[in-house]
């Protein structure tokens, strides 16, 4: 018990919980984004290493970090423009479409990282960003380090929190997006574009999963390695479950799967000599099935979601 | 009374629509005039839904357009298969399967898509007042803070009204307003709507309901087979001659023979069915029906009628109370149960509850008695009884279509709906269930199901007869049930008002 407390009494656990939350935080708003506006998008998993990709090489290129965050979330665009495309004036499965661009995302992402460095054997690295020191914040005991010396990414999911919000809740695009998840017939028949609120939502979304990919080449660690995902995206679908579709709670589920993950890592190394390594790997996983359980079972899912509408068939 | 001097506000002029092989409208015209209300009559199918989705811009029309008055006073043509242009001049559409989402308040579902999309902030309060200064000017009042969900269906309705008053409509098209109403409601509805004509709105309303048609509009026009077959001033208009316009020939409704009730063959004491809610459940209901009757179960959808289907058809187990088929307690709530008992079932949605869509019209025919030797023998269907059979029924029961061997997904409700006649009435039953069963179908076949029925009730059988409509449970029931709130009554005379204030819910007068 003393080790427990030990963990939750260390500034470093409660900073490694947001580190950890920060890219779930972008991929959750993404596809809350997207499904809000009735559309599924499992291509997250792929976008998420477009993302880490595309920003990582473009700062190797040269172009500066928030130069790289631009590319990522162009390239997040451009992926959540393909399975736009593909799902919603096409009408196709979204969830076929949604793991065909995972695929193709992830291959292209590996096929363009070789291509672009053939004889590399370790990574290279480039400047990361640094964790930001605030004025008297950043001072404060205990929670100074634990929650007050971050990334400006951790900042700018924060401000993403913020603005998918207000942009949902009191704006009239907003509105306008939150009623074609509902019934596309009851936008069609306002004069709006059913096609286009549906389109522009999925990019967008997916321009933010791709930010939140780039967290991981340009600010967790400093280079581009196959497999660093590692199944993120999915956990982003399950919390937009768990998040009943809301931007806070979005974010409040993002940072309790955060804390679990640092909590694990930190059990590993008391325990790990008594209890297999797995175990603890898996516990934030079980803790989410759990969780979604009592969550889903009120879910209440975009009426349309999943639903494709085409115009002139009423 | 309008004025014949009003101006013309709207011309739809030589509108041709046409699906496929299939010409919906062929050179429709029509005008309407300022203050003027216009009933669209015709059968299921004969375009009038078409011609108001090319009015509003949802369908591109093949030939023909729309013209509408403009600030100057002229009529000018209007781009075809915009809705936004079509919401710009004027034109409010309030759609027969209402245009609503859902999760949104009745207020956010009128503001929707009014305001410019790209702003920081939305005027609610602006609107707010907006909205309330209609309310009291109309009479049509809504809570404009709740879900949309938690609306009834008259207030949804009053919603998708103030949607259209709200873009300033001039000109108000309603899609078979009054479907899902009270006649309380309806009456209502008809009220408000007359009162904002006099104000100088326009309003163009579908329906098939003859005696809203002739008390509530100022003229009316007919379509058939997607043709104008006629117009005429309400005040020089009577039921047989639209009916006869509408159709294309007299008819008569079936005279009900009086006839003295039989041994019950379905009885229910006390039965209660345990649905989602209260709406969708049966609390203690008692019910009998003898041999040679019509029992009409009145009521608007949504009071426990389908709960009281699935009973019959076997697909629910009664909580409580005790069910009696032809004097003997029923023990297995199966559907293969009952139908061997001898129940008849004309499910209310024949496309996913009474037919197979992809399966031919003689597979679709005999699902019922594949255990009938006639059918099939060691497991083996007997394609050419079964073919004769398909024949013989459809030649009986004049079902058309592309053929025996046809999907039945290619025939039209009306033959859909006599394929499922001529498969309930094929087995003789002792008791038949028709749920809504000419809801959606033209008169023609409408009087064909109503023919079958009686017939039935003349061969002793004995009828449980769903229907929203009460003018056809006043015709073909020889006793009438209300149903409200999973509870059923019956009611003592045949008054439609005191039939209207159960279905209501309020004690019967």
């Amino acid at each position: 018990m003393m080790e427990i407390l030990d963990i939750l009494a260390n500034p470093n656990f409660w900073s490694a919980s947001i580190r950890i939350a920060t890219p779930l935080i972008f991929g959750v708003l993404g596809a809350l984004l997207c499904e809000r506006a009735g559309v599924l998008n499992l291509g997250i998993e792929g976008i998420f290493v477009a993302g880490a990709m595309a920003g990582w090489m473009a700062v190797w290129l040269g172009l500066g970090l928030w130069g790289g965050i631009a590319v990522a979330a162009l390239t997040g665009a451009g992926f959540g423009l393909i399975h736009a495309i593909l799902t919603v004036p096409l009408g196709l499965s979204q969830h076929v479409s949604g793991l065909g661009v995972t695929l193709l995302a992830t291959s292209l992402s590996y096929f363009t990282y070789r291509t672009a460095l053939p004889d590399v054997s370790t990574p290279p690295r480039i400047v990361p960003f640094r964790a930001l020191d605030i004025p008297l914040l950043s001072d404060i005991p205990f929670l100074g380090p634990a929650l007050f010396q971050q990334t400006a990414l951790s900042w700018l999911a924060l401000a993403a929190v913020a603005l998918v919000w207000w942009v949902l809740a009191r704006t009239p695009l907003g509105l306008a997006i939150r009623a074609v998840g509902d019934n596309p017939d009851a936008v069609d028949a306002q004069g709006l574009s059913v096609y286009g609120l549906r389109i522009g939502a999925v990019m967008a979304g997916s321009a933010l999963m791709a930010i939140g990919g780039s967290f991981l080449t340009m600010a967790a660690f400093d280079a581009f390695f196959f497999g660093m995902v590692n199944g993120r995206g999915w956990i982003c679908i399950a919390l937009v479950i768990f998040a009943s579709w809301r931007p806070w709670k979005a974010l409040a589920g993002a940072l309790l799967f955060g804390a679990f993950d640092a909590f694990q890592v930190r059990l590993q190394t008391e325990y790990g000599n008594a209890v297999p390594g797995q175990i603890f790997l898996m516990a934030p996983y079980i803790l989410s099935i759990i969780a979604l359980v009592v969550a889903a079972r009120r879910a209440d899912y975009p009426r349309a979601l999943l639903t494709p509408w085409f115009k002139g068939q009423r | 009374m309008t004025d014949r001097q009003s101006p013309v506000v709207l011309r739809l002029a030589g509108l041709t629509k046409r699906f496929g092989s299939v010409l919906a409208n062929d050179a429709v015209e029509l005008d309407l005039r300022r203050g003027e209300i216009l009933a669209l009559l015709g059968e299921n199918g004969a375009g009038k839904t078409t011609l108001m989705n090319m009015l509003f811009g949802h369908y591109l029309p093949d030939a023909g357009h729309v013209e509408i008055i403009g600030p100057d006073g002229r009529l000018a043509p209007l781009p075809a298969g915009h809705p936004e242009a079509a919401l710009r001049a004027g034109i409010g559409m309030v759609h027969q399967h209402f245009t609503l989402a859902y999760n949104l308040s009745a207020l956010d579902n009128i503001v929707l898509g009014a305001e410019p999309l790209l702003a920081w902030r939305r005027d609610r309060q602006a609107a707010r007042a907006k909205i309330d200064a209609i309310m009291a000017r109309s009479g049509l009042t809504v809570a404009l803070d709740a879900p949309v969900s938690q609306l009834s269906v008259g207030e949804r309705q009053r919603v998708e009204i103030l949607k259209a008053l709200y873009r300033e409509a001039r000109i108000l098209v309603l899609d078979e307003p009054t479907a899902v109403l009270t006649p309380q409601e309806a009456d209502s509805l008809f009220e408000t709507v007359g009162r904002m004509a006099a104000d100088g709105l326009s309003v163009i309303f579908i329906s098939h309901k003859l005696r809203e048609v002739l008390a509530f509009s100022h003229r009316i026009e007919v379509l058939r087979h997607g043709r104008n077959v006629g117009g005429m001033a309400t005040a020089d208009a009577d039921e047989t001659r639209i009916a006869r316009l509408m159709v294309g020939a007299e008819t008569a409704t079936d005279p009900r023979p009086p006839m003295a009730p039989g041994a019950p063959v379905l009885e229910l004491r006390g039965v209660s069915v345990a649905g989602p809610d209260a709406r969708r459940s049966l609390t203690g209901a008692t019910l009998e029906v003898r041999a040679h009757e019509i029992v009409g179960i009145a009521g608007v959808s949504g009071n426990g009628q389908s709960a009281l289907a699935a009973l019959l058809s076997g697909l629910a187990e009664p909580e409580s109370g005790e069910m009696r088929l032809a004097d003997a307690p029923v023990a297995r709530f199966t559907p293969a149960a009952f139908v061997a008992a001898g129940v008849g079932r004309i499910p209310e949605d024949r496309h996913h509850e009474g037919v197979v869509p992809d399966m031919s019209v003689a597979e679709n025919l005999v699902i019922e008695a594949l255990g009938d030797p006639e059918v099939s023998r060691l497991g083996f269907l007997r394609r050419g009884a079964i073919r004769a059979r398909t024949a013989e029924a459809c030649a009986e029961f004049d079902v058309r279509g592309p053929g025996p061997y046809a999907p039945v997904r290619l025939l039209s409700g009306g033959n859909m709906q006599k394929l499922i006649l001529a498969r309930v009435f094929g087995r003789a039953p002792r008791l038949i269930l028709a749920n809504q069963p000419t809801r959606g179908l033209d008169l023609g076949a409408a009087h064909a199901v109503a023919r079958r029925l009686l017939e039935a009730r003349a061969r002793g059988a004995g009828v449980v007869l769903i229907s929203e409509d009460l003018d056809e449970i006043l015709s073909l029931a020889d006793r009438i049930v209300v149903m409200h709130d999973g509870g059923m009554r019956e009611a003592a005379s045949r008054d439609r008002a005191a039939i209207g204030l159960m279905m209501a819910g309020q004690a019967a007068a």
